[in-house]
């Protein structure tokens, strides 16, 4: 849990913020024809959650606990797998319209 | 030591993120986009077992047991979604979205169930009780809700579950749950109130499911975008309780990204958020009493014709192109068109497919260069000035019911003028009616022709067509 500097309070706060701009940036610029492969890569990028899940199964201890943080693992790093393959395949397709933009 | 690699380790890992998103706002720049973003997750993931070092005492004896168990799960879950990933054919990549993305939102609920579970999170007080409750409930919601998106989507589900005062009943849920979770907070660090927070996620399990069933097909899109925010927000809450930055801002990211993309969704088909969910789309009257005319067909091998000797030709794809995988045919054709010096464009309705943008990955998967490919409010007044339109495997994006009919439920979202070109082609398997069950007036238009058929057979009997006249 503390890894890192503890992350509390307002400075919690502000990086909600400007994360949450951030992303609101970054959507707002691209074009449609790029909306579903964005969708499925924003999707890969919640895929972090993978970690988490690792942290919480690595710190199980009980057969509950366990349990748990297993399927937790399992699914997070499906998200993140099959995520990235998705979006991968996707952006390939756009590679084979040699044209520029 | 230990923890300061970590740190490092996450850092350079958010850093690849925003930076692979930002390099996905440009085709161009896109698919190394991903790759960037793919190689944070690497690092992020192998500096995720370095917390091995530093576990709490009471899970240290088990130490080497979940060490291999998260190899085992990491193993299995990537091996699985790398398959299934590389199988999906492009026309079922919107459910295999719903699908990773409902993993992700279990996850996120996983990691909130074991911190409530062992009593961590309520040990660190109400701030990341409250998270972690939070973050749990959206997880949940994600996960069901998404599996039922991805079941309906697949065709694995076809009945859309309604019952009177559904409403009220997801309203109940919802203070269920909430109630569970008061209790959970009221208790506190005391001892760990096992059964309410079991009660507090299948509340939880039960609503993402009761608020997913209601929802037509044709709403799918907007759901599943909204999906893909909750489960963002949910693993953002999760990094909060677990003091995980990367997770904080990947997943704030990915939250406020994916709520902008449900309501741009939701914009292009004139609807609001709560109307597509809360509203029963496709149950009321189709509004199709007052359509006079008949229908008119004709042979795709003169529509071809008719179209090879114009000067000017907008193609409308639908989703009836992808699932006949006629793209390559129809790019074929496009190219004789334009040997011919016809001028060909691509309009792409924004909710064409079964995603925004989903029609034109499935264009680009046929070589076709988005050059040509238009968006709506690009092209929609160039249909009075060209000579034919060819709407092929789309229906209610082209309905001239959206513009005039105040009683059709889809009155209001903005469509494709096809119904100003000069003549319109319409490519159909039959008379059915669209997605969303309304009829089309279009169909019965004075200079509307049906070609009948699947639309790959028809796009063959066009090139043929068109190459005789070439020959001969």
């Amino acid at each position: 849990m503390d890894a890192t500097t503890a992350i509390t309070g307002f400075v919690a706060l502000y990086i909600f913020m400007l994360a949450a701009f951030t992303g609101y940036e970054i959507i707002g610029r691209v074009p449609a024809i790029l909306h579903t492969p964005l969708m499925s890569g924003s999707n890969f990028v919640h895929g972090i959650v993978v970690v988490g899940a690792i942290w919480a199964l690595l710190n199980a201890a009980t057969p509950l606990e366990q349990t748990i943080g297993f399927i937790g693992v399992l699914l997070g790093a499906g998200n993140a797998a099959g995520g990235y393959v998705v979006t991968d395949r996707m952006l390939d397709m756009f590679k084979s319209s040699d044209r520029q933009d | 030591m230990v923890s300061f690699l970590i740190a490092a380790a996450f850092f350079v890992a958010t850093l690849l993120f925003i930076y692979g998103l930002k390099r996905m706002a440009s085709p161009v720049t896109a698919p190394s986009g991903i790759r960037v973003a793919g190689w944070g997750m690497v690092i992020a993931v192998a500096a995720a077992f370095l917390y091995a070092f530093d576990v709490r005492p009471a899970a240290s004896e088990h130490l080497g047991t979940n060490f291999l168990l998260a190899l085992v799960a990491l193993g299995i879950g990537v091996a699985w979604a790398w398959r299934s990933g590389k199988r999906v054919e492009m026309t079922g990549m919107p459910q295999m979205v719903a699908l990773y993305n409902g993993m992700g939102g279990g996850a996120a609920a996983a990691i909130a169930a074991v911190e409530l579970y062992s009593g961590n999170a309520q040990a660190y007080g109400f701030v990341v009780t409250v998270l972690a409750l939070v973050g749990g409930l959206i997880g949940a919601v994600a996960l069901s809700g998404s599996i039922v998106a991805w079941a309906k989507l697949d065709g694995r589900l076809n009945r859309t579950l309604r019952f009177n005062a559904q409403q009220l009943v997801n309203g109940g849920l919802l203070a269920l749950a909430a109630l569970f979770a008061l209790y959970v907070l009221i208790v506190g660090a005391g001892a760990v109130p096992t059964t309410a927070i079991t009660l507090f996620f299948i509340a939880a399990l039960v609503l993402g499911v009761l608020l997913t069933t209601p929802i037509g097909g044709a709403d799918m899109p907007v759901v599943i975008s909204l999906y893909n925010a909750f489960t963002g927000l949910a693993v953002a809450f999760e990094g909060f309780v677990l003091q995980n930055p990367a997770m904080i801002i990947a997943g704030t990211v990915v939250g406020s990204a994916g709520t902008l993309l449900t309501f741009l969704m939701a914009k292009a088909m004139n609807r609001s958020v709560s109307n597509v969910i809360f509203s029963n789309f496709g149950e009321e009257d189709d509004g199709s009493g007052g359509i006079e005319g008949s229908m008119k067909s004709v042979d795709a091998s003169d529509a071809a014709i008719s179209m090879y000797y114009g000067s000017k030709v907008i193609i409308v794809p639908g989703y009836g192109l992808a699932v006949a995988q006629a793209q390559h045919k129809l790019y074929e054709f496009v190219k004789l068109l334009q040997k011919q010096g016809v001028e060909v464009a691509f309009a792409i309705h924004p909710v064409a497919g079964r995603m925004p943008g989903h029609m034109n990955v499935l264009l680009a998967e046929a070589g076709i260069p988005y050059d040509i490919i238009h968006d709506l409010e690009d092209i929609n007044e160039e249909f009075a000035l060209s000579d034919a339109a060819l709407v092929i495997g789309a229906n209610d994006v082209v309905n001239p019911a959206a513009r005039t009919n105040e009683s059709s439920p889809i009155y209001g979202m903005p469509i494709l003028n096809v119904d100003y070109a000069q003549q319109a082609f319409v490519v159909k398997r039959g008379q059915g009616r669209g997605y969303s069950g309304v009829e089309n007036e279009l169909f019965f238009a004075d200079n509307t022709h049906m070609v009948y058929g699947d639309a790959q057979k028809v796009m063959v009997e066009m090139i043929e067509a068109v190459k005789s006249l070439g020959n001969g």
